[in-house]
């Protein structure tokens, strides 16, 4: 009975082929560790932001009249409200979290190296969208914060030589920040970009089946194949990898359901204090900081003192990520058989990345600033060093076979 | 159907042809798209100029307008503050208002179409707080200027023709908008001198 209904449907779309080829018997490099982890909590996340944020829609009102009173009924009288509310405030979060442990897995293991390219590009472009995203929606609330962060971030723009200022008016759609931008955002909040994120996702998955997962090891399993053509060293994605995914959400879930009914405001860096008051746009508060996930780049914006450089300088620091796969031109892939500059260089950049991002959200003083010049410069010293050096690099011998 | 070989130079010309209309049409089509994020009507409405009657404005009174939702003021200033501001140049970073941030006709020393009144957008350049006037007690922030302004944010000092001191945040002078007199006694705000 099931069997034929299987049949019926896979005679008019290749319904079992795709999932075999996606899931089923998908070959994947056994030596995964915990790294691994966070490609599928990424959809998890994606879930949880589709769900909570359709639910959120259906009592938020996007004027700059209602939106901020909005915000307030779905937290008091809406049933659930605060919670459908927090989860998507703690995801956004939790999604920069993930996201970013994710693109420092590529990192370590070289993951963004021929033949995957294409692979990093596409997540990179994931990336870029999921900043937008995380903007726009973080007007929506219309409080102090949300209201003065989109003017400091919209003014970014105004820095373009020629047509800045005209840049800026469009933008807004105004003047100032007002009701025209509230809208817009919106728009673009919970239309436009969600499915142009959903679009790049599936290019990313399709881009990563196509090539295979990369692995600790950082050496290809297509390479050794059975009499069958099945990799040696791989086993199929389902159950092992499913099995393996489903415990790494139970240890997310712990830690995310912590946040989401403990500090839901995640000590002011989630959700921070001023945009507990609504928008004002005769007032400012008295320290703009971004949330938490814009801070080391806005760290970068603030260590130049010219205005149009601050701005290009962080743009760099997001568009040098995009040409990583050229600029290092080591063939080995994975930090385990890579020399120790190459160690020593990650290290500082992980730290230089964490450093920056803490600069970014305390106030500028000019120790401060000049400690934010160092690390701007530490962080974009990792890719011209690497550059210098990955071409020819002493490193270990690359074992034939997946080691653990 | 004919036999007759595929005339590929015809058929790459009709291509191409077909691409580039269709290309133009793309692109004429995006035109209301990118359009109508200008600000509409009302928008532009709600931030048309404004004027403002400066006949009884006090020697040393500041006045406060909106314009475009931002707060514009209008300062009434002495001979002896107008002597004063002669004397600050060094303590400036932008003395002569070498950076576009007044409308030609303003730029002069002491920023402005009348010496007497001073007009200026009431936003700091660095992060956008509105400062505070401090006719009489500027003292305290720099020594021998009376008043000027002093932004409570970041600490941003400014002297009365809107100049930034040296040693603050705030990169530039304040905005000075475009503004135009009618009579002596009459500003319009948001247009500029000589525009009809």
């Amino acid at each position: 009975m099931i069997k034929n209904l299987v049949d019926w449907i896979d005679a008019r779309i290749p319904m079992t082929a795709t999932y075999n080829r996606h899931v089923g018997q998908y070959a994947t490099p056994k030596n995964f560790n915990f790294w691994y982890f966070f490609g599928s909590l990424a959809m998890l996340v994606l879930v949880n932001q589709f769900l909570t944020g359709i639910w959120l829609t259906m009592n938020y009102v996007p004027t700059a009249e209602g939106a901020f009173a909005s915000i307030e009924y779905i937290m008091r009288d809406v049933e659930y409200g605060w919670l459908l509310r927090y989860m998507h405030s703690t995801g956004a979060s939790a999604f920069f979290v993930v996201i970013y442990l994710h693109m420092f897995r590529g990192l370590i293991y070289g993951s963004y190296q021929k033949p995957r390219e294409l692979l990093w590009l596409f997540g990179m472009l994931i990336f870029l969208v999921l900043m937008a995203e995380a903007f726009m929606g973080y007007l929506l609330p219309w409080g102090q914060m949300s209201y003065w962060g989109a003017q400091v971030i919209i003014s970014l723009f105004g820095a373009i030589p020629f047509i800045g200022d005209d840049l800026t008016l469009w933008i807004r759609g105004d003047f100032v920040v007002s009701g025209a931008t509230l809208n817009r955002f919106f728009a673009l909040h919970v239309i436009a970009l969600p499915l142009v994120l959903v679009v790049l996702v599936f290019l990313h998955l399709i881009a990563l089946h196509e090539v295979g997962s990369n692995n600790p090891d950082g050496i290809e399993i297509k390479k050794n194949k059975d009499e069958n053509g099945w990799p040696i060293d791989g086993i199929p994605f389902h159950p092992y990898y499913t099995v393996k995914d489903i415990f790494g959400t139970a240890c997310f879930l712990i830690i995310f359901c912590y946040v989401l009914f403990f500090m839901p405001e995640g000590g002011g860096y989630f959700l921070e204090g001023p945009n507990f008051e609504a928008a004002n746009s005769m007032k400012t508060p008295e320290h703009i900081a971004p949330v938490w996930y814009f801070t080391p780049f806005y760290a970068i914006l603030r260590a130049i003192p010219d205005k149009l450089f601050g701005v290009m300088g962080m743009g760099l620091a997001i568009a040098v990520l995009f040409v990583l796969p050229w600029l290092d031109r080591c063939k080995v892939k994975s930090v385990r058989y890579r020399s120790l500059t190459h160690k020593l260089n990650l290290a500082q950049f992980a730290v230089s990345f964490v450093i920056l991002g803490y600069l970014g959200a305390v106030p500028a003083t000019p120790e401060l600033t000049i400690a934010a010049r160092v690390f701007t410069l530490t962080y974009f010293g990792f890719f011209f060093f690497l550059w210098l050096y990955s071409k020819n690099e002493k490193t270990k011998p690359v074992p034939e076979r997946l080691t653990h | 159907m004919s036999n007759a070989p595929v005339d590929t130079g015809r058929r790459r010309f009709l291509t191409a042809a077909t691409a580039v209309v269709g290309g133009v049409g793309a692109v004429a089509v995006a035109v209301p798209f990118i359009k109508s994020w200008n600000p509409s009507a009302k928008a532009k409405a709600a931030g048309a100029p404004v004027e403002v009657n400066i006949s009884k404005v006090e020697p040393g009174q500041l006045i406060r307008v909106e314009w475009r939702g931002k707060p514009v003021w209008v300062v009434r200033r002495t001979k002896e503050i107008l002597t004063n501001l002669a004397t600050l140049d060094s303590q400036l970073r932008d003395p002569a208002s070498a950076e576009e941030q007044q409308p030609a006709y303003a730029k002069n020393a002491v920023r402005s179409i009348n010496p007497e009144y001073f007009i200026a957008v009431g936003l700091c350049t660095h992060l956008g707080c509105s400062p505070t006037y401090l006719p009489d007690t500027f003292s305290e922030q720099v020594e021998g200027v009376p008043s000027g302004f002093y932004c409570p944010c970041h600490g941003s000092k400014f002297d009365l023709a809107g100049r930034v001191f040296k040693g603050v945040p705030a990169p530039l002078n304040l905005v000075v908008p475009p503004h135009q007199y009618i009579d002596a006694g009459n500003v319009i705000i948001g247009v500029d001198q000589g525009a009809a």
